[in-house]
């Protein structure tokens, strides 16, 4: 079997023994700034319109509710099973399909979906990041068949940046199968270098801070 | 110099839209990187390089113990670990899954690994439908070609060529505006998702503390790709693992500044195992093949074991003055650029394209924007000296031997030197002060005329150094 001959090679290369303990890794290497709420806020404001996503920062969760129901206007929608959500009002509204705990039925109602609405696990402030963990609460494909992506976002959830990230969560892989940072809509630059957005997954994504 | 690497060159100089189209495309791609760069946006910039070499030395050189440490960890999380010596190994691995699940049609999403082992070609042979799902990848695959560049594998063709493309194998009409374009494929490839029944990735990275692989993407092909099948299967180089997930923020933050000049890209995904318990989707089978394919070879020299270390951002393509004229096509192997000139000589042997790290300018651009530090120059310095060692061993080069050794002789000779000399400038062909393109037929030997053929002469002096000194 290749791989007891692949090891054997690679020691051999090495000059190391099977069991052998590793030499000590260089020091972890995390910045994490302090930084108010607001400021934060601001930030992640900033980024996410840099990159052409909407952002919009609402006062209270009817508020978010109202924002999303404009936005979703005419279209069909599936929203996550996070409870955020349900709080806000979203899962209610007419035209959006939510509840779903079976993967055959949800991957139907995304394909066919004009907007999926979620929540997020944690924001990153520096680059406008959202930071989905799948999970009950939070299926893959919400996020990525239907064209337009709203996430719905408790401030309190907004990092500093990707260390922050990986300091709250050493080892992602303990709580989840599948991690996803999201940087803006979907894009390409394949042809001659030009920009064009929504190639595979949603070209428009909305931030709404409650 | 093979005459496939030289015929390629020539074609490539002498087309005027390709050389276009590179010079432009890596401009736009120095010019993002340098903006991603400049002032307060990373400010820690040349610390997070030493950092990461430092962090990718301490993986490659131990790299049995991480090796071992992730395929515990991967099948911990209830996935399972592929060694693969070669290409053969990792299409029997694919083929016989398929077989054994019934499965009928493939998608992937970019990755270098899978081209170094002619991943698609191979599985067709047997049936079995690959298809590409990166836009760029998408459009090579349509049209039977190979990836120019390691981040922008289409980026030598015109949207008018995609057109063309588009129409040919689709049969849509013919569509010249790019998002429209886009939108075409998009479409395609959506059906192809939702019906295909394995998703093949690369990966990133690999993390060894934590069982996962981690994909970086901007169109969402490689998340569709990992999350929409039944089955997963990344397929990766053993070089490609890190030691923890907490050194991913190092290594992201260099890497999509590097590529394309991004902070982060649209997607960074983070897998590890099947789907889980309540989960809602997501694959039920989780499979990564380790492919060695050559790269064991590399670990054994110490110096030149950093090639390894490259985390595939392009940057050193888009820097390099030969780059940016020979294009990536005339590169004997699917990576190209200074990084492919230096690690297809490791992987293939050097007498694959004996020219190769020879076609350098030594300019040490690629070294100086290497995020992991890799020193290309010095790589490519020792691989001209393993091919001489190889030409050697092998009896070539008689005529470059016996050429210095006469050279050496006269040089030892100084009345048979100068003399040489003055008939050298006798037999010269008379230059109004320009240089010489070339020498007349008694001077005109197999040696001469091939030196010549790279070089032109400075015009002879009217005297030489020894009559200036006698005169001084």
């Amino acid at each position: 079997m290749s791989r007891d001959h692949i090891l054997h090679k690679v020691r051999t290369a090495l000059g190391r023994n099977a069991g052998q303990a590793p030499e000590p890794a260089p020091p972890v290497r995390l910045t994490i700034p302090t930084q108010e709420t607001s400021a934060r806020i601001d930030s992640l404001c900033a980024r996410v319109e840099a990159l052409a996503g909407k952002t919009y920062r609402a006062e209270s969760d009817a508020d978010a509710c109202r924002y999303v129901a404009a936005a979703i206007e005419g279209k069909s929608a599936v929203a996550s099973n996070a409870p955020l959500l349900a709080e806000c009002g979203i899962t209610a509204l007419p035209n959006v399909r939510s509840g779903f705990y079976e993967s055959a039925a949800l991957r139907e109602a995304c394909a066919s979906a004009g907007c999926g609405i979620t929540s997020a696990d944690y924001v990153l402030a520096d680059t406008g990041t959202l930071v989905m963990l799948a999970s009950p609460q939070e299926a893959r494909l919400i996020s990525l068949l239907p064209p337009v992506h709203i996430a719905v976002v408790a401030s309190a959830r907004i990092l500093t940046s990707l260390d922050e990230l990986l300091s709250l969560l050493p080892r992602p892989a303990e709580q989840t199968s599948s991690m996803v940072l999201i940087t803006g809509p979907s894009r390409t630059a394949d042809i001659e270098q030009i920009l064009v957005r929504g190639v595979h997954g949603p070209g428009e994504i909305h931030v709404v801070v409650v | 110099m093979s005459a496939a690497f030289d015929e390629k060159i020539h074609e490539t100089l002498g087309d005027s839209k390709l050389q276009f189209a590179i010079y432009a495309s890596t401009a736009r791609l120095i010019a993002k990187r340098e903006h991603a760069l400049e002032g307060d946006n990373l400010p820690d910039y040349q610390e997070l390089r030493t950092h990461a070499n430092a962090l990718k030395k301490n993986t490659i050189d131990n790299l049995d113990y991480y090796l071992e440490q992730f395929e515990a960890n991967v099948v911990a999380h209830g996935g399972k670990v592929i060694y693969a010596k070669d290409a053969t190994e990792v299409a029997d691995f694919v083929l016989s899954l398929a077989k054994e699940r019934g499965s009928r049609l493939i998608v992937k999403s970019k990755s270098m690994t899978t081209e170094e082992v002619d991943f698609n070609k191979r599985l067709e042979h047997h049936n079995l439908e690959s298809v590409e799902t990166d836009l760029g990848e998408y459009l090579i695959q349509l049209a039977h070609d190979r990836p120019y560049h390691i981040v922008a594998p289409a980026l030598h063709m015109t949207r008018f060529q995609v057109a063309d493309l588009l129409t040919e194998k689709l049969g849509v009409p013919n569509e010249t505006v790019i998002e429209k374009q886009t939108m075409i494929a998009r479409s395609v490839l959506r059906e192809k998702f939702l019906t295909a029944d394995i998703g093949v990735s690369g990966a990133n990275f690999l993390i060894a503390d934590s069982g996962a692989i981690v994909l970086v993407e901007n169109e969402g092909n490689a998340r569709l790709t990992t999350s929409a099948p039944k089955i997963h299967i990344a397929v990766a180089g053993i070089e490609k693992l890190i030691s923890r997930a907490q050194d991913l923020g190092v290594f992201l933050k260099l890497l999509g500044r590097s590529a394309t000049g991004q902070a982060l890209t649209v997607y960074t995904s983070f897998l590890s195992g099947p789907r889980r318990g309540q989960e809602i989707d997501g694959p039920d089978e989780f499979y990564v093949v380790l492919l060695d394919n050559g790269r064991t070879k590399l670990l054994a020299d110490r110096e030149k074991r950093q090639s390894l270390y490259c985390i595939r951002c392009g940057a050193c393509l888009n820097h390099c003055p030969v780059y940016r004229k020979i294009g990536g096509h005339s590169f004997p192997w699917v990576y190209s650029g200074p990084i492919g000139a230096i690690i297809t000589p490791q992987f293939l042997g050097v007498q694959h394209e004996p020219a190769l790290p020879f076609a350098s300018s030594l300019c040490g651009a690629c070294a100086e924007v290497c995020p992991v530090k890799i020193d290309i120059p010095k790589i490519l310095l020792e691989l001209r000296a393993d091919v001489q060692k190889s030409n050697l061993r092998e009896g070539k080069g008689k005529m470059e031997r016996i050429t210095f050794r006469i050279w050496a002789w006269m040089m030892r000779h100084p009345r048979l030197y100068e003399f040489a000399g003055m008939a050298a400038a006798s037999f010269a062909p008379s230059s109004n002060g320009g240089w010489l393109r070339e020498v007349p037929a008694a001077m005109n030997l197999p040696p001469v005329r091939a030196w010549l053929s790279q070089r032109d002469l400075p015009p002879p002096p009217a005297k030489s150094f020894r009559q200036l000194w006698r005169e001084r």
